[in-house]
């Protein structure tokens, strides 16, 4: 934990010393849609990594943080920590309801069921025209007022200050989704993974462990939609498509889902795949998929998987990795 | 007033005939996509998340083999066996490793090939929505039934629908063949056991489901039009169809499916924009009611 520790506060300290020795507006835009993307990803592993819940649609929440925080600044010109806050608790009420139908059944019908809710907040983005936009999306910018907080005035309008406020808020969510994991209640999450069944039966009440972590995934989930909402300042439809759900599985199978680190990786090398494939081509998700396919029919395991496995970052290692192999028993269902 | 509109059209027998129509064209469609689905599900334990795909290629296939042979009812048989030789070769191919994996792998397989199907669509069919048009054979008047007119591709998609329906069902229950599918998804080791090979019933049962799924394709190619990525939205139909009507389970799927077209041809002329949520609503009801399905047998 001390280690885990002390490689958190240098890694902060790299994030937050390296504009000022070496300073370009790409980089750091860059390095803003990296942190951001990995705090989507991060919050879906919560569930997938952690808890053993697939869900195929959390663009769902992403999408409402994007749109709270921005239809709250462009319409309503509320303040700006005010607008990020009702956007987290928009996403965790959306997270709330949605869980609440999900979670009745096993995991197959929770994949299915996460993607068929977020398929209707997407088709209410692009039917309330009035609000969100439609089609078009939410177009116009989204203002970035100044922060006062404790009497100071902070401007985040510039690249770099939107950099700064990205790291605070993305590195304190980290810490917080690793005070979660490593909490007795992350322990219990790890058990509903493992073996869901014989977690009931010692007495944990699991739908309550998987509701509270799902909403809590929405929750930030909607962090990282509504700064992104700020980051390109506007929310588009495509931010509730099923192919932004697509993407944080990506990343976290890519990266590695038995740890923090994982997911953090995966999201930067989606990043730089995305920048290079785009400048040659449009089949984007043609490759996308091809290596989704690779990693799952040859690699098993994410990129942080396999190095924590060699024993490197031992520390930072999550639980027994392998444990996430153990095979479930099938559901049977007859046909009639 | 919209809520008006629908009263009156519970008056009008007319109004009724072309909604039940066009509930019945939408239900038969989603029922040929879901019922693969569900059989695939019911005997391999996989969910092919990947099955919109295979419907969208229906629709594909139909619109390349149409440009060199003229006959709608050759066509649609050819598209829709080939997609079916399409799905055994991808689970001979690929699905076949992940039987013994993770239900995670399973899914983000199937969910890749959604990714690169739809792009591979992109590739060689281009961007732009294509139609169809009616075939040749239905390009006359419309029949009159009940004072409502109602195009005969309608009746005929209505009919091979409920043929299918019909043949899917003496098949699973009647046949010997039906026999091994049923005891295969009961028990696939009790069944390899007795001497069948096994392979060869997720293969043909494989078949089976893209077959369905490639002639709602087919069907719906005229009617629809045709665009990369329009699996999306019926296998997330598709979805709520064997929610509703319990995964596994032909009849439900059948059921589930004729309810969703109803509801969505009733629900857009009384709500028109928000006649999507009924359907989610009605699945809503569903899972809390009978959370196994309107079918669906309760776990052992």
């Amino acid at each position: 934990m001390k280690k885990t520790l002390g490689i958190g506060v240098i890694v902060v300290g790299v994030l937050i010393l390296f504009p000022f020795l070496y300073y370009s507006d790409f980089l750091i835009n860059y390095m803003t849609q990296i942190l951001i993307l990995a705090l989507y990803a991060v919050s879906l592993n919560l569930l997938v990594g952690y808890t053993g819940m697939i869900s195929f649609g959390h663009a769902a929440y992403y999408g409402v943080g994007a749109y709270s925080v921005g239809i709250l600044l462009q319409k309503y010109s509320t303040s700006l920590l005010g607008s990020l806050l009702v956007a987290v608790v928009f996403a965790a009420l959306a997270a709330v309801i949605i869980g609440f139908f999900c979670i009745r059944l096993g995991e197959i019908y929770f994949a299915m069921l996460t993607m068929a809710f977020a398929q209707i907040v997407y088709t209410i983005v692009v039917k309330w025209t009035t609000m969100t936009g439609g089609d078009q999306g939410l177009i116009g910018g989204i203002p970035k007022p100044p922060i006062s907080f404790l009497g100071l005035s902070i401007d985040i309008g510039s690249p770099l200050g939107f950099y700064f406020f990205t790291v605070v808020l993305v590195i304190g969510s980290f810490v917080i989704c690793k005070i979660i994991v490593d909490s007795p209640f992350g322990a219990i999450l790890k058990t509903i993974r493992d073996n869901s069944l014989r977690t009931y039966f010692i007495g944990i009440p699991v739908k309550v462990y998987q509701l509270i972590i799902f909403t809590i995934a929405g929750a930030f989930a909607g962090l990282s939609g509504a700064l992104m909402a700020l980051f390109i300042s506007g929310a588009y439809p495509d931010f509730t498509y099923w192919t932004k759900s697509a993407e944080p599985i990506f990343m976290i199978l890519v990266g590695g889902m038995g740890s923090l680190l994982g997911p953090i990786i995966g999201a930067a090398i989606l990043n730089l795949l995305t920048a290079y494939i785009t400048m040659y081509t449009h089949l984007y998700e043609l490759i996308m998929g091809t290596v989704l396919v690779i990693f799952i029919l040859s690699l098993k395991k994410g990129i942080a998987d396999h190095l924590l496995e060699r024993g490197l970052f031992k520390n930072l290692r999550a639980s027994s990795l392998k444990r996430v192999q153990v095979e479930k028993g099938k559901e049977t269902v007859k046909i009639d | 007033m919209e809520l008006m509109k629908l009263i009156d059209c519970f008056g009008s027998l007319s109004c009724l005939t072309t909604q039940i129509t066009s509930a019945l064209i939408l239900g038969m469609i989603l029922f040929l996509v879901a019922s693969g689905l569900s059989l695939i599900f019911g005997v391999l334990g996989v969910l092919n998340f990947a099955h919109g795909a295979l419907y969208m290629l229906g629709a594909y296939f139909t619109y390349t083999l149409l440009a060199l042979h003229g006959n709608f009812g050759v066509v649609a048989i050819l598209a829709s066996i080939g997609v079916g030789i399409f799905g055994v070769i991808f689970e001979r191919v690929f699905i076949k490793r992940i039987y013994a994996s993770p239900l995670l792998y399973q899914l983000l397989l199937c969910y890749a090939f959604i990714l690169i199907l739809d792009d591979l669509a992109k590739l060689v069919w281009g961007y732009e929505f294509k139609s169809i048009g009616l075939p040749n054979a239905f390009r006359r008047p419309p029949l009159k039934i009940f004072g409502s007119f109602v195009p005969s591709y309608y009746v005929f998609i209505i009919i091979v629908g409920a043929i299918v329906a019909l043949i899917l069902w003496l098949f699973l229950s009647k046949t010997r063949f039906g026999k091994i599918i049923r005891a295969t998804a009961h028990s696939s080791e009790m069944v390899g056991a007795l001497g069948i090979n096994v392979q060869l019933v997720y293969a043909g049962v494989f078949a089976l489901g893209s077959f369905l799924a490639g002639l709602g394709g087919v069907l719906a190619g005229p009617v629809r039009s045709i665009y990369p990525g329009m699996g999306a939205s019926i296998i997330i139909e598709s979805f709520i169809v064997v929610v509703i009507g319990g995964l596994g389970s032909i009849g439900g799927a059948f059921i589930g499916a004729i309810l969703i077209g109803l509801m969505r041809s009733f629900g857009i002329i009384g709500f028109p924009l928000i006649e999507e949520s009924f359907v989610f609503i009605l699945m809503a009801v569903v899972l809390i009611l009978r959370p196994r399905g309107l079918f669906g047998k309760k776990e052992a």
